[in-house]
């Protein structure tokens, strides 16, 4: 699981649970995979971010080396952050652990990188 | 016995690994997935030459993820089948992927997408395959928590396999109660085999549905519709077998169902010279 799956996901699909974000993240295994870089994409994306909590989820599992903790006022120009934001967004992959639900503590394992959200019939809403 | 897959076995156990494998293995399949990504695409109407966060409903193996790809956008999958996420994952997907019922809802963020697309998913949301599913409050779910999960303007394009009349309608009217509008565009309908459904549904700003394939403009004017009577009269039924009327007639029925027809030419049905 990438940080920009970790940026978007929740847990409000719980019954009970009114925001369900930010899940945090118990990681037991990183990958780090090459993507093509963007700067398009990059530029576009991190306005619809919530950088916060991109940056908390990316210090929990050490990768946030050298990324600002808020977003300058003009990002875009500046390529070197850009890189960082490409780096912890789409190449730091998640292979095995834990999402945890900030309201009910509820853990969604990730495994072979793929975040098990899947619901029993009494969670449902 | 039936031969549609949702009529066998939940999703989840019908896309087995045998399934799966299919879906990489048989080109078949994956030319008709791209094709129908293609047009997903397409009826998504996404700003140009814009690289755009795309919702991928029923993701399966990310064969659909991969045209995305090369269309320059960057995907997130959902699917409820593991041994077709798995195979995602060893196809090297660009996209990233998340194990999730759409019936329980998109577990994603108000305003997180630019779009949603879904190919052969749909259909599954009508089956009850628990005793805890009730498909009508399935639905409604799915299609509340999408529409949050867009962002404003933003359109999902399904592409599905409706079973009758009445799950068209149930579908869109859950649709129009989440928030949505929008409605089923029907490609080629005269065609038994390239008839495709999509369910076009946007969230804002008041525009028209997009035209289907294969469906000529109709003309509404008196001299058009009296040469079309005057026609008729004369015909009564088919032109007769083997003459260049017929020909012509059978290649624009070919033409409507969107099969591969040569065009008419000064050639097309006319006699060989006697010396052949």
């Amino acid at each position: 699981m990438k940080l920009i799956t970790h940026n978007m996901l929740t847990s409000k699909c719980l019954k009970g649970v009114v925001t369900g974000y930010p899940l945090s993240i118990n990681a037991t295994n990183i990958n780090i995979t090459e993507v093509d870089y963007n700067p398009e994409f990059i530029t576009r994306i991190i306005p619809k971010l919530d950088w916060e909590v991109l940056w908390r989820a990316a210090d929990s599992i050490g990768h946030s080396d050298g990324l600002p903790q808020t977003i300058e006022p003009k990002f875009e120009e500046n390529n070197e952050f850009l890189k960082k934001a490409h780096r912890v967004l789409l190449e730091v992959d998640i292979e095995e652990g834990n999402l945890v639900c900030p309201e009910s503590g509820r853990r969604f394992p990730i495994s072979k990188g793929i975040p098990n959200m899947l619901l029993t019939e009494a969670e449902v809403q | 016995m039936s031969r549609r897959p949702e009529h066998q076995a939940p999703p989840e156990l019908f896309y087995n690994e045998e399934e799966a494998r299919k879906y990489t293995q048989n080109s078949r399949i994956i030319d008709i997935q791209a094709q129908m990504t293609e047009r997903c695409i397409e009826l998504l109407l996404l700003p140009e030459d814009t690289p755009c966060l795309l919702l991928d409903i029923g993701c399966g193996s990310g064969l659909s993820g991969t045209v995305l790809e090369e269309n320059g956008h960057m995907w997130i999958g959902m699917d409820i089948s593991q041994a077709m996420l798995d195979v995602a994952i060893e196809r090297e997907i660009e996209g990233d992927v998340v194990l999730s019922d759409m019936g329980e809802g998109v577990p994603f963020r108000p305003g997180s997408f630019d779009g949603a697309v879904s190919v052969s998913a749909l259909q599954w949301l009508f089956n009850a395959d628990k005793k805890s599913h009730h498909p009508v409050k399935r639905l409604y779910t799915f299609f509340s928590t999408l529409y949050a999960a867009l962002s404003r303007s933003a359109r999902a394009v399904f592409q599905f396999y409706p079973e009758n009349e009445s799950q068209l309608n149930l579908l869109t009217s859950q649709a129009m109660k989440a928030g949505f509008y929008g409605g089923v565009v029907v490609d080629f309908p005269n065609s038994a085999k390239a008839k495709k459904f999509f369910l076009v549904l946007m969230t804002g700003g008041a525009a028209p549905l997009p035209k289907a394939l294969g469906t000529e403009e109709e003309d509404n004017s008196l001299e058009i519709k009296y040469a079309r009577r005057e026609a008729s009269k004369k015909l009564r039924g088919k032109p007769l077998k083997n003459t260049k009327a017929w020909l012509l007639e059978k290649k624009e029925r070919r033409r409507k169902q969107g099969k591969e027809t040569k065009p008419d030419t000064k050639y097309t049905g006319r006699k060989r010279s006697g010396r052949f």
